[in-house]
C-alpha cells in the first residue's frame, strides 16, 4: 500500500479536538508570511474564501477561475441557505445537535472530527458573513431570520431570499477583490487547471490553460489549494453550471491524490423534469419550499386528471405518509427515492410521466398568496419562466436531478490530500457530508474550509515542511505541460464523425440508469462495459475542429468529456464494489423490507480511496476506516 | 410543456474572430426549435449544426444557465438579455418567438468591454471597479455575534434589493453613455444603507466613481435604460443614493486618503 491514510484526527474528546490541535499547528511568523506563494484554483464559496484569508494573513496567492470573474463560480446559485448552530429561535440547537443531524443525515460515512469542527465553526461564518454585509433576512425586531431544511427538527438555517449562495459569494468575492486591491493576491480569470506538478513528492505548481489564447501557462507556488467544486456534470444533466468539471480533480488524481468514494452522488429530490433531447441543464427548485409546499402523487395509477381535478382523497401524500415525523422535510436521498418508487409504480404525472408534485395549494389557503410571494416569489418566478406554468394556480412539477457530489479527493483532517502540499477544500473534497448531503450544508462547508480551518493547516504545512526553492523552469513543469499538449494534439488529430457533446451525452445516459438513484451488480456492470466501449469510441471517433491557437470551445470541452468518461467509469466501479446500501448510494441488492437503505457496517464502515496505477492498469481501492466514539452507529430513521 | 410546433428561425449573428479583427452579421437558419428551449439551447443547436460541418461555433458567454451567475450577455434584437422583463438571455425561452422570426444577436457594446471573440466581452473592468471600493474591510476573525448589531428589516430588504446585483453589464451595455452606474450605485447603496459598511462608505464611494471613470464607463444622464434592461430590476434610486454618497464625501473627506485602494 503507498497511500497514507492516516487522518491525523488530535487527541483527546471530540470538543476539544480543534482548539488543540490550533495551538499544537506550527505558525509562521508574520514578517515571514510574505515569502510564501500559494495557489488557490477556483474562487467559489471555498476557494474565494481561502484566497482572501491566506492574503489577509500576509501569504501571496495567485487565484484562478475559470470563468470571466470569480464572481461567478458556481456557488453563486445555491438558492435556500446556510446552516449555523446559533440557536437564535430558542428550539434547542447546538454545536453537536449539528454535527449529529450532519453524521445521521450522511447515513454514518464521514469522518466524526471533521463534522464536529464543521459544526464548531459554522457560527463563526454567520457573523463573518454579515460583517462582511450578506443581507440576510431579518425580522422586524432587526434580529436575524431562519427557517428549516431537511433533516433537521430545526430551523437553523440562514438565508437571503432564494439567493443565499449569491450572497455570500459575492461576499467572499468582495473581500477577495479587498486583497486584490492591496497587490496581495494575483487575479488570473479565464484558466483551466490542466495539471499538477508534483516535486520531490510534494505540490509545487499547476499547468493552466488561457482559454481565450489556448496558450499553456506554468505558475510555481509553494503548496497549492483545489477549491474547484464537484463533478455532477458527469451525469451531462445536472444543475451545475456548464463549466463545472472534474479535469482539475482527475488531473490530481492521475498525481497521486486519492479519489475518495466518488460514487456518492447527492440526486436532488426537487428539481424542473427533464422535457427535451436538446436539454443543456436542469433546474433546481430549493428545498426550502418543502418548508411550505406538500409533495404527493394521484393514487390512481396513470391518472391524466389536471391536479386541480383530483380530490383530496385521491392524492397520496406520500412523505407525509411514510415519514410522518419529518414530513415534506425528509432528507434529500430519502425524498429522491420515494419520488422515483412512485413513478416507477406508474403514479408520476406530466408528460413524460416521470414527476411528482409540489402543491402550495394549502399553504396559500392558510398563509395568504403575498405571504407564500414574500418566501418563494422569485423562485416561483423562475419555475414560470421555464415551464410557462404558474405556481401560485397549479401544482409545480418535479423529479429528482443529480445536484452534488459527496465524494472527491480524500483529505486528512488538515485537509492535506495524499499528495503533501495539495489542500483540497469544499466539495472538491470528500471529507464532511458522508453518503448524503443535508441541506444548507454545502455552502457552510465551503466557507468553514476556506475561513477558518485551512488558513491554519496551510501555515502549519508551510511551517513545519522543508520546502526547496523551484521554478517554472524545472523539468517537472516542462513534462507537466508537453503531457498537455501531447493529449490536446491527439484530440485534434483524431479527426472522427462524433462531437464531444454527443459523447459526453451518452455517458449521461449510462450514468443516469445505471450509477443514478438505483444501482444494481447487473447494471453496473452494463455501465462499466459501455464506458470502457465508449471511451475506446471517443478517442478513435472524435470530431473536432480547429486548433489550439484560438478560443477553441469545442476543443475545451472535448478536454473535459475525455475526464469525465475516465470519471465514469471510476464511479461505477466504486459504486460495484460497495456492496451496501447508504445515503444516496442505493444498491438495489441491500434494503430493507420498507425499501429503505440497508447498511452494512460490519464491511462498509470505511471511506473507499482510490489510487491511480496507470492508464493499462485498474485503480486499487484502499480504506480509511471510520472510527465512531461519540455517535452509536443506527438505522437512520426519519420516521 | 409542448413538445410539437417547432420552429425555423432566421439568425443574424454577429462573427469577429478577436479583438482587433473586423466583425459582420452573418446568417443562419436554426429549424426545429422546440418552444421549450432556452435561448442558449437554440444557439447550442446552432453550434452543433456548425461542428458537424466543420466550422467555427459561435462563442458565447454562460455558465449557470439558472439566471444567476451573470455570465450570459448578447443583446438580442437591440436589447440586453433580450429585453424581457426581470430575464437573463440563459431564461429566455423560445416560446417568446414565432416560427419565421429573425432574430439579431450581437455582444454587449460598451468601450469598457472589448469584444473578446463573436459575443463574448471582456467585463473585466466590473472587477476593477469592485476592488476599488466594493466590501467592507472585515478582515476573518474580526467579527462580533452576528445579532449584536440590529438591522431594521426594512434597511436590510432594500439592502438586498440593491445586493441582488449579478455585474452581467447589461446595464453598462443599454446606457447611451456606457456607464456602470447602475452596477456602481447597487453596490454602493447596499453598503452605505447597512451599518458595516458606514466606515468606509465615503471613501468608497469617491473611489469607486473615480476609478469607474477612468475605465471608460461614460456617465449617468438619467435615461434610466439600464434600469429597464436589468434582469434582476435594481432601480435607480440606487444611483441616487450613490450620488449622494459621493457629494457627501467629496465635501467632507480629506483628499490625501483617497489613493489607497484605488483599483
Amino acid at each position: 500500500m503507498s497511500f497514507n491514510l492516516d487522518p491525523k484526527i488530535p487527541a483527546g474528546p471530540l470538543s476539544e479536538k480543534w482548539d488543540k490541535h490550533k495551538f499544537e499547528m506550527k505558525r509562521v511568523n508574520p514578517a515571514n508570511k510574505r515569502k510564501f506563494t500559494v495557489i488557490v484554483v477556483g474562487t467559489g464559496l471555498a476557494g474565494g474564501s481561502a484566497s482572501a484569508t491566506l492574503a489577509e494573513l500576509g501569504y501571496n496567492v495567485l487565484s484562478f477561475c475559470i470563468q470571466d470573474t470569480p464572481r461567478r463560480a458556481h456557488s453563486i446559485a445555491a438558492q435556500g441557505g446556510i446552516n449555523g448552530a446559533k440557536n437564535y429561535p430558542n428550539d434547542g440547537d447546538s454545536v453537536r445537535n449539528l454535527f449529529y443531524d450532519t453524521i445521521k443525515g450522511g447515513d454514518y460515512r464521514s469522518r466524526e472530527a471533521n463534522v464536529y469542527r464543521l459544526a464548531q465553526v459554522s457560527n463563526n461564518i454567520i457573523d463573518q458573513m454579515v460583517s462582511q454585509g450578506v443581507p440576510f433576512a431579518r425580522e422586524y425586531g432587526g434580529y436575524l431570520d431562519n427557517r428549516s431544511f431537511g433533516g433537521a427538527q430545526v430551523s437553523r438555517t440562514f438565508y437571503a431570499r432564494g439567493q443565499t449562495g449569491q450572497q455570500l459569494l459575492l461576499g467572499a468575492y468582495s473581500g477577495m477583490m479587498k486583497m486584490v486591491a492591496k497587490g496581495k493576491i494575483k487575479q488570473f480569470t479565464r484558466r483551466e487547471m490542466m495539471d499538477l506538478v508534483v516535486i520531490n513528492g510534494k505540490a509545487r505548481g499547476i499547468i493552466v490553460k488561457n482559454l481565450i489564447t489556448g496558450e499553456l501557462e506554468r505558475y510555481a507556488a509553494d503548496a497549492v489549494l483545489l477549491c474547484t467544486g464537484g463533478y455532477g456534470n458527469v451525469f451531462y444533466l445536472s444543475t451545475n453550471a456548464q463549466h463545472s468539471n472534474v479535469t482539475a480533480a482527475w488531473r490530481c488524481y492521475k498525481r497521486g491524490a486519492g479519489f475518495a468514494n466518488p460514487c456518492f452522488t447527492q440526486i436532488h429530490p426537487t428539481c424542473i423534469p427533464v422535457h427535451g433531447d436538446y436539454q443543456s441543464k436542469l433546474t433546481l427548485m430549493s428545498e426550502s419550499l418543502r418548508n411550505d409546499g406538500r409533495v404527493w402523487v394521484p393514487k390512481k395509477k396513470g391518472d391524466t386528471r389536471k391536479p386541480a381535478d383530483i380530490p383530496e382523497e385521491e392524492r397520496d401524500y406520500y412523505l407525509e405518509r411514510i415519514y410522518p415525523s419529518f414530513g415534506n422535510l425528509a432528507p434529500r436521498d430519502v425524498s429522491s427515492r420515494q419520488a422515483k418508487f412512485r413513478c416507477d409504480e406508474g403514479h408520476g404525472v406530466g408528460p413524460t410521466k416521470q414527476a411528482v408534485y409540489l402543491d402550495f395549494r394549502d399553504a396559500i389557503k392558510r398563509d395568504g398568496k403575498e405571504v407564500i410571494a414574500a418566501r418563494y416569489g422569485n423562485l416561483f418566478e423562475m419555475y414560470e419562466r421555464i415551464t410557462a406554468d404558474n405556481p401560485y394556480n397549479t401544482p409545480m412539477m418535479i423529479f429528482p436531478a443529480v445536484h452534488y457530489t459527496m465524494g472527491g479527493l480524500w483529505v486528512d483532517y488538515n485537509l492535506q490530500s495524499t499528495v503533501p502540499g495539495l489542500h483540497v477544500l469544499g466539495e472538491a473534497n470528500f471529507s464532511d457530508h458522508g453518503a448524503n448531503r443535508l441541506g444548507a450544508s454545502a455552502l457552510m462547508q465551503g466557507l468553514a474550509d476556506g475561513y477558518f480551518v485551512a488558513p491554519y493547516t496551510i501555515s502549519n504545512y508551510l511551517a513545519s515542511t522543508p520546502l526547496e526553492k523551484v521554478t517554472v523552469d524545472d523539468n517537472a513543469f516542462k513534462d507537466a505541460e508537453q503531457a498537455v499538449k501531447l493529449q490536446t494534439s491527439k484530440l485534434l488529430g483524431i479527426k472522427g464523425s462524433r462531437t464531444a457533446t454527443e459523447f459526453h451525452r451518452t455517458l449521461g445516459h449510462y450514468m443516469w440508469d445505471y450509477v443514478g438513484m438505483s444501482r444494481s451488480e447487473k447494471g453496473l456492470k452494463t455501465a462499466l462495459d459501455g464506458i470502457r466501449k465508449l471511451k475506446e469510441e471517443f478517442w478513435s471517433d472524435l470530431k473536432l475542429n480547429g486548433d489550439t491557437s484560438d478560443y477553441n470551445l469545442e476543443l475545451h470541452r472535448a478536454a473535459r468529456v475525455a475526464d469525465f468518461i475516465e470519471l465514469g467509469e471510476l464511479m461505477a466501479l466504486d459504486a460495484l464494489e460497495r456492496r451496501e446500501s447508504c445515503g444516496g448510494h442505493f444498491r438495489e441488492e441491500f434494503q430493507t423490507a420498507d425499501n429503505e437503505a440497508k447498511r452494512d457496517d460490519e464491511n462498509f464502515t470505511h471511506a473507499a480511496v482510490w489510487e491511480y496505477t496507470g492508464s493499462n492498469s485498474s485503480p486499487v481501492r484502499h480504506k480509511e476506516e471510520l472510527v465512531f466514539e461519540n455517535v452509536k452507529l443506527a438505522t437512520r430513521s426519519y420516521k | 410543456m409542448a413538445t410539437t410546433n417547432n420552429m425555423t428561425l432566421n439568425l443574424k449573428i454577429w462573427r469577429q474572430k478577436n479583438q482587433t479583427s473586423e466583425g459582420k452579421l452573418v446568417d443562419y437558419r436554426v429549424e426545429n426549435v422546440s418552444p421549450d428551449m432556452s435561448f442558449l439551447e437554440m444557439i447550442d443547436v446552432l453550434n452543433d449544426q456548425l461542428v458537424r460541418k466543420g466550422e467555427d461555433t459561435v462563442a458565447f458567454d454562460h455558465d449557470c444557465r439558472e439566471g444567476i451567475c451573470g455570465m450570459c450577455s448578447m443583446m438580442i434584437n437591440g436589447k440586453a438579455h433580450g429585453g424581457f422583463k426581470n430575464t437573463t438571455t440563459c431564461q429566455v425561452h423560445m416560446r417568446l418567438y414565432k416560427d419565421g422570426d429573425t432574430v439579431v444577436i450581437e455582444p454587449f457594446r460598451a468601450k469598457a468591454f472589448p469584444i473578446v471573440k463573436d459575443l463574448t466581452v471582456d467585463r473585466g473592468a466590473i472587477d476593477k471597479v469592485m476592488a476599488a471600493g466594493g466590501f467592507i474591510t472585515a478582515n476573518t476573525g474580526n467579527a462580533p455575534d452576528a445579532n449584536a448589531m440590529l438591522i431594521p428589516k426594512p434597511v436590510a430588504d432594500e439592502a438586498m434589493d440593491a445586493a441582488a446585483c449579478i455585474g452581467c453589464g447589461a446595464c453598462v451595455a443599454s446606457c447611451p453613455n456606457g456607464s456602470g452606474m447602475l452596477f456602481m450605485g447597487a453596490k454602493v447603496s447596499q453598503l452605505a444603507l447597512l451599518p458595516q459598511g458606514q466606515p468606509e462608505s465615503p471613501k468608497r464611494a469617491l473611489n469607486m466613481v473615480y476609478t469607474h471613470d477612468t475605465l471608460g464607463f461614460g456617465n449617468c444622464t438619467t435615461h434610466a435604460e439600464c434600469e429597464a434592461t436589468c434582469p434582476k430590476g435594481i432601480s435607480i434610486e440606487h444611483i441616487a443614493r450613490m450620488n449622494r454618497e459621493y457629494l457627501k464625501a467629496a465635501f467632507t473627506y480629506h483628499e490625501k486618503n483617497r489613493s489607497e485602494g484605488a483599483g
